[in-house]
């Protein structure tokens, strides 16, 4: 038994490998057609499973944060209930509307889980071939494939024609599109450093810059976790299927195995958004002790099989530590309404992003080699490519948290100060003196007539 | 009820032609509280009108208690407010023991008061978790619920029931308190500071919930009175009126405790000025435990209740506000006519006040921030 599994995990995707290298016959086969299956069989059943997990961690998370068990019946320790819960969803009656656009109610849910399974090709899941498709646009493509989601809830919204669905539709696209922009503009500073937009290119680059970006961009992460939130309408942004408001808003209309694909989109883009925020700012596959030869001191370790197997564990559980906050922070906060999201969007999160590239922009050029053009000279060049020297990683890291923090946070509050939502001490005080002049004029303690007329 | 057709804007008059949209908000929505229909009309989000459509649990309990005796007609109250059953009771045992002129132990009036408090409580408890809930803070309700539940088995070794509790008789009480009320209502205390902190560090400096909360549904004092609110929705608006204290009833007039009032009169004053009522309230059972008299719990009433010729209106303080009772008796055995006050239903007047101009969930706030309940809106 030990011998096949070790044959399966390590000998096979080296034998493949070796097929496509060698130039056998069957070479194009095996290179373009045999080995992509796997891979997207592989990932694909392998994130599914994750989805249906993943909706069993948050039922375990908000449990144990709620003092209670969350489920426990289904198998040890409620193990199974994703797989009661997806044969229930297979079986229930798939209803649709009479009043609904046929052809629209059933596409909306597949454009959604398609845009949503599509970007999962170009996620670098670890070192070597666990990369499925080292594009030299990867990062461009998961910002542009997950933007096609959002069509997936307005189609949804509209198709569905009730009156929940539209109003959740029309915040979701809203609010997707304002995100977007936010999104897009905080991994920018990080692409100053890496230099490329290809996945694992990134994170090469962070393993050559000897250090993750996110200690040299701090604020670009921030405003990244926030926008994911928002982009995969998580809570506290939730709005679009807020149940207390839009009863459960565009998936109102769905059922069964319709509802479930949305949720798989869901659960799909916090994996994505969470694997691009761990590969541009959280150094990727990447460890403090997991080189190509070496796991934590032990070694050398022949077999790069091995490492890739690491990185593949590593990358994962990065992306279970931000799935986890994704769950902390849904079970913690209270919901935006409308208005603030896209206040919070458009005067906080855009802002700052714009400014971060400024100054990341700033930094980087001071920082260049004084051949370039620099002042400080804090970069040498290896290979071609810009790396920072040891006092250049002090440098950026002491400029993103001791200078643009507090410039970009002092920017923003001067500029909102007179905004209607960020200054509520103020209104508060400007409310209470008004009532204070009227009640001035009134009894506080109201006389009360005779209660009883009988006796 | 029905919503006056609005004229169509011409399409020739302006650029585009657009219309509100008429949005049915239940009776069966997640947080409309039960059985509440709001017809809200709608420009984009925000709220430009809104009615409400009540009478879904209608049970004609006034009718009711037409043709049942005195006693008979008690479980009835039980399902008013039927989260806060003990206070409905309370309201209406003196009410008829005002009409009979019974003076009630001192023991029993005491017992009265923790269990009435206790279940302000319970009542305050389960408004601020799903009050949090509808605004979306989740946990909150489940930690609510984790304390009320202690409440819920306090009354359950007491009464027998833990939500329509039928908790008092005319002239006192059924039973003398078990062995270990007393040490377990205390127990309760000691837990209840630490919980009620708990509830506030997740709320009350989040910077959504302040955002969510403050400044809307503000309802001027003046307004407040001319829309005769009370309870907390009243306080909230600064006026410092509570029946407990302007008339005392049962044994209120012993205790020492305050009446926390607001400043703003919007939704975050609201919700402080109840989570100062559980501390009082626990502060008032402190007292009353400390001060439990020995002796009966019933007065001398006659089997048969049959109450002198005459009218009688009788009100205390519910959690929900002032609930009131007017009877009338024509000398049988039956009461000629019995009319309740339900605070829930005449605070869900300011609703419309309050929502218009605010969006659509500010109305799901403000539903949660009159803290009704629709079998006593219903009656």
């Amino acid at each position: 038994m030990q011998d096949i599994l070790a044959t399966l995990l390590f000998v096979a995707p080296d034998w493949v490998l070796s097929v496509t290298r060698e130039r056998r016959p069957n070479a194009f086969w095996a290179e373009y057609v045999l080995w992509p299956a796997i891979q997207i069989l592989v990932v694909l059943f392998i994130v599914l499973t994750l989805v249906a997990y993943l909706v069993y961690l948050e039922r375990k998370v908000s449990a144990f944060m709620q003092a209670r068990l969350g489920p426990m019946r289904v198998g040890p320790w409620g193990l199974l209930q994703p797989l009661a819960d997806g044969i229930k969803l297979l079986l229930k009656e798939d209803i649709i509307p009479i009043k609904a656009d046929r052809a629209v109610f059933i596409i909306a849910p597949i454009v959604s889980v398609v845009a949503a399974l599509v970007v999962l090709a170009v996620v670098p899941w670890g070192a070597a071939w666990a990369t499925i498709a080292n594009v030299n646009i990867g990062l461009l493509f998961i910002l542009a494939v997950s933007s096609v989601g959002v069509l997936g809830l307005v189609l949804a919204g509209w198709g569905s024609n009730s009156k929940y669905s539209l109003l959740g539709a029309l915040r979701s696209s809203a609010q997707m599109v304002s995100y977007e922009i936010g999104m897009g503009l905080s991994i920018i500073g990080a692409l100053m450093f890496a230099r490329t937009l290809s996945m694992s290119g990134i994170i090469d680059g962070q393993r050559l810059d000897g250090i993750w970006y996110v200690f040299f961009q701090p604020l670009g992460f921030l405003v990244y976790a926030v926008s994911a939130l928002g982009e995969t309408n998580r809570a506290p942004f939730d709005l679009p299927e807020a149940e207390s408001e839009l009863v459960a808003g565009y998936h109102t209309e769905y059922s069964g195995f319709r509802w479930a694909l949305f949720f798989m989109a869901e659960y799909s883009a916090m994996i994505v958004t969470s694997a691009v925020a761990v590969t541009v700012f959280l150094g990727g596959w990447m460890f403090p002790g997991i080189t190509g030869t070496s796991l934590f001191g032990f070694g050398p370790i022949a077999n790069p099989t091995v490492h890739t197997f690491a990185s593949i564990v590593v990358f994962a559980a990065k992306i279970m530590a931000l799935i986890y906050a994704y769950m902390w922070f849904r079970w913690t906060w209270p919901r935006y309404r409308y208005d603030q999201l896209m206040e919070l969007g458009w005067k906080w999160m855009i802002p700052a992003g714009l400014a971060n590239i400024v100054l990341t922009g700033i930094w980087y050029v001071l920082a260049l080699p004084k051949a370039q053009g620099g002042v400080f000279g804090f970069m040498r060049e290896v290979n071609s490519r810009l790396v920072p020297t040891g006092r250049g990683i002090i440098y950026f890291i002491v400029t993103a948290f001791v200078v643009t923090i507090p410039i970009v946070w002092g920017m923003l509050v001067t500029i909102n100060r007179r905004s209607r939502d960020f200054n509520l001490h103020e209104q508060r005080q400007l409310q209470s003196q008004l009532r204070r002049e009227r009640l001035e004029k009134m009894l506080q303690e109201q006389p009360r007539p005779a209660e009883t007329a009988g006796d | 009820m029905v919503m006056q057709e609005q004229p169509v804007t011409n399409p020739q008059e302006t650029l585009f032609d657009t219309e509100e949209m008429v949005l049915n908000m239940g009776p069966q929505h997640p947080s409309t509280h039960g059985v509440l229909r709001v017809i809200l009309k709608l420009d984009g989000e925000t709220v430009t009108d809104l009615d409400c459509d009540i009478g879904f649990l209608h049970r004609g309990v006034e009718k009711i208690g037409e043709h049942d005796t005195y006693a008979m007609i008690t479980p009835y109250w039980d399902r008013l407010d039927y989260v806060a059953a003990v206070s409905n009771d309370l309201c209406y045992v003196e009410g008829v023991e005002k009409m009979l002129q019974v003076e009630v132990p001192k023991r029993a009036e005491y017992i009265r008061v923790i269990l009435t408090e206790l279940q302000r409580i319970a009542s305050h408890l389960l408004w601020l978790g799903t009050h949090a809930m509808d605004i979306g803070a989740v946990t909150v309700l489940l930690y609510c619920f984790r304390e009320r539940e202690e409440i819920l088995k306090i009354f359950e070794d007491f009464i027998g029931a833990r939500l329509t509790a039928h908790a008092f008789r005319i002239g006192g009480l059924w039973w003398d308190a078990y062995p270990e009320f007393e040490t377990r209502v205390r127990e309760f205390l000691k837990i209840l500071p630490g919980r009620v902190e708990e509830y506030e560090t997740l709320l009350n400096a989040n910077r959504i919930w302040l955002q969510r909360t403050v400044g809307i549904g503000i309802l001027p004092a003046e307004e407040a009175i001319n829309l005769s609110l009370t309870g907390p929705a009243l306080r909230g608006s600064g006026v410092k009126y509570d029946v407990r204290k302007a008339q005392p009833y049962s044994a209120y007039a012993d205790f020492n405790f305050e009446i926390p009032i607001g400043e703003n009169g919007d939704t975050y004053d609201r919700y402080l000025v109840r989570m100062e009522e559980i501390k009082q309230s626990a502060v008032i059972i402190e007292q009353a435990l400390d001060g439990l008299p020995e002796g009966p719990v019933m007065a001398k009433v006659p089997k048969i209740i049959k109450p002198p010729i005459g009218e009688v209106y009788h009100s205390i303080e519910a959690p929900k506000g002032e609930i009131g009772v007017y009877l009338v008796s024509d000398g049988t055995g039956k009461p000629y006519r019995m009319r309740i006050r339900p605070p829930s239903f005449i605070n869900l007047q300011s609703l419309k006040r309050m929502s218009i101009g605010h969006l659509v969930a500010d109305v799901v706030a403000l539903i949660g921030t009159l803290d009704i309940v629709l079998g006593e809106v219903d009656r």
